[in-house]
């Protein structure tokens, strides 16, 4: 249920995020969603395209810094209270939301949100329980394609 | 009679035998030496013997050891003023060789050797390698730069008197460094520890196991490194890294070199006498007091050195060494009062920063200092290459780190300093010694 997310290190400097999407795309990769956490200095490109092996290792050879995390993505409702249900039912565990975003697919009532957990088993457990759609690898990137 | 005790080399080698005379004997040598170099110097340097002259001494004043902190001392802008031949003491068909400085303020410093010195200087580095346990057989990688500067041609000629297999591959061109460790099957690498990082990373990228080769001594020098880049450069290969010392001024490499106890390095005292003084006044400080390190070269023909101001700063080390060597040791040298940065009137030295940064869990020893100036203030930043160890994809846990290496700086050298996490290799690598410093500040 897990979805892999490449994060990737970069340097507030020009050109150095269109550098990682040119390399990606010219390797014919497709990016599924990307959000950029950033700060004064440096920012942290977060990622997640279907095949992340082959990412992860072209990124690596290129010299960046690269760590594959795992995160949980779930569908929720696209109206008022929508991702109010989801975090109620999270703030009823024990596990804690690192952080978390948001994407939407054209011709689809929901929208997919990406949550990073300190666990993410038990989030899965609690999230599963409540019958949220918690979407795992296939889904995704068939919903994405 | 004193026998030699101790831990013994695997492998004597008959040269290193003056590295065990007994003490007695070494002294009579040095004075013997002495007194002729001074003399050497009085007869056919001018600036030297000016210099005597006005303090009225002469080389007859030289009886004991001690009447050498009599004499003037020479300084570095010496070599400048008297460019580019002034201070050779013998004539130039006599002298078969120049090295120069690479001149980076202005013009360079030049040093010359007759066929005599070439051959003092194989000897001390064949003996700084025997120290260093490398031996006949042995296939040498000589990473130092060919050329004008001293490192390159020193140690080859080292190497080879010392009957080792020696690859002149010189600096630069790191893949064909990593081919030719590989491919070659050397034992010994000669390259500054700076390099040799820079080598252990590209070696990473492309997969190379540094520890199934049979790399098994680091022979460093040219720049001060501290103890924990010493443990970086062993951890990354299965090697012994040693530390070597020596400046073009005195005659290149081959001045003093670490034995197998890395406690230390042994000073080559039969072609080279230490003195450790007062920076400030000059005064001759007593032994195992730190200070700056002042050399003699008692061999040297093409131009001898009197009481040569290195601005070295460390210590003479009294205890004598478990393996036997009578030579006195120096420490090792993190400090050279030309590297001294003053940061809001803190004396500050590259090497602290290095070793304050390497405590940092996770950290690898690519790093830039930069100082600058805002509204009058000195500012002290450090660029760190952020290593995957040291990356999350939580901006949180990178302010963690960066935290951490802030901290480990201000408690080690007591100022605050700005760290500033790069991307890897973005921070320019050396072939040779290492730029740590940009200084933007005003002069």
């Amino acid at each position: 249920m897990k979805i892999k997310q490449i994060s990737i290190f970069l340097e507030n400097k020009p050109g150095h995020l269109s550098s990682i999407c040119k390399l990606l795309a010219e390797a014919d990769i497709n990016i599924v969603t990307l959000l950029l956490a950033d700060t004064k200095e440096y920012g942290i490109a977060r990622l997640i395209v279907k095949e992340w092996q082959k990412a992860e290792q072209l990124l690596k050879d290129s010299g960046a810094t690269v760590k594959v995390t795992e995160v949980v993505a779930t569908e929720v409702e696209d109206k008022p209270g929508g991702l109010n249900r989801i975090l109620d039912i999270i703030d009823a565990g024990n596990t804690n939301i690192e952080y978390m975003y948001a994407f939407t697919y054209r011709a689809k009532e929901s929208a997919i949100m990406v949550f990073r957990f300190d666990d993410p088993d038990e989030a899965i457990g609690l999230l599963t329980s409540k019958e949220v759609n918690v979407i795992g690898e296939t889904d995704l990137f068939q919903i994405a394609s | 009679m004193t026998t030699l005790t101790g831990d013994q080399p695997e492998y004597f080698n008959p040269v290193s035998a003056p590295d065990f005379l007994m003490k007695e004997q070494l002294q009579r040598l040095q004075l013997q030496k002495l007194k002729r170099i001074v003399k050497r110097a009085y007869d056919n340097v001018e600036l030297t013997r000016n210099r005597m002259n006005e303090t009225d001494i002469k080389p007859d004043d030289i009886k004991s050891l001690s009447d050498i902190s009599k004499l003037p001392f020479t300084y570095k802008a010496d070599l400048r003023d008297s460019y580019p031949y002034g201070l050779f003491a013998s004539p130039m068909k006599d002298i078969v060789r120049l090295h120069a400085s690479s001149g980076t303020t202005g013009k360079p410093t030049v040093v010359a050797y007759t066929q005599c010195d070439i051959n003092v200087w194989a000897n001390v580095m064949q003996r700084t390698f025997a120290s260093c346990g490398v031996h006949a057989g042995d296939i040498v990688q000589n990473s130092y730069g060919y050329g004008l500067f001293t490192g390159g041609l020193g140690a080859h000629y080292g190497a080879e008197a010392l009957g080792a297999t020696v690859i002149p591959v010189s600096g630069g061109n790191t893949d064909r460094q990593l081919m030719i460790m590989q491919d070659f099957s050397v034992n010994a690498l000669c390259s500054t520890p700076s390099y040799f990082m820079h080598m252990v990373d590209r070696a990473q990228q492309q997969g190379i196991d540094l520890k199934a080769l049979p790399l098994r001594i680091g022979i460093f020098g040219a720049e001060p490194w501290s103890e924990p880049m010493r443990a970086h450069c062993e951890a990354a290969a299965n090697m012994k890294a040693y530390d070597i010392y020596g400046l073009s001024e005195i005659i290149g490499p081959g001045v003093g070199s670490e034995c197998r106890n890395q406690k230390g390095l042994h000073i080559f005292e039969d072609h080279f006498y230490p003195e450790i003084i007062d920076p400030e006044t000059g005064e001759v400080l007593p032994e195992g007091e730190e200070g700056e390190l002042v050399l003699t070269t008692l061999s040297k023909d093409a131009m001898p050195m009197i009481r040569y101001r290195t601005r070295d700063i460390t210590n003479i080390i009294t205890e004598p060494c478990s393996c036997g060597r009578t030579l006195r040791r120096i420490n090792r040298i993190g400090r050279r009062s030309d590297d001294m940065l003053v940061i809001r009137g803190v004396n500050l030295f590259p090497s602290q920063i290095e070793a304050a940064l390497l405590k940092v869990e996770n950290t690898q020893p690519h790093y830039q200092i930069i100082l600058t100036k805002e509204k009058g203030l000195d500012q002290l930043e450090i660029e760190v290459e952020l290593t995957a160890e040291m990356f999350s994809d939580q901006v949180s846990k990178i302010e963690q780190v960066q935290k951490q290496i802030t901290h480990a700086i201000e408690t080690t050298i007591g100022i605050s300093a700005r760290i500033r996490l790069v991307e890897p290799n973005s921070i320019a690598r050396s072939e040779g010694k290492a730029q740590r410093v940009i200084d933007r500040r005003e002069k």
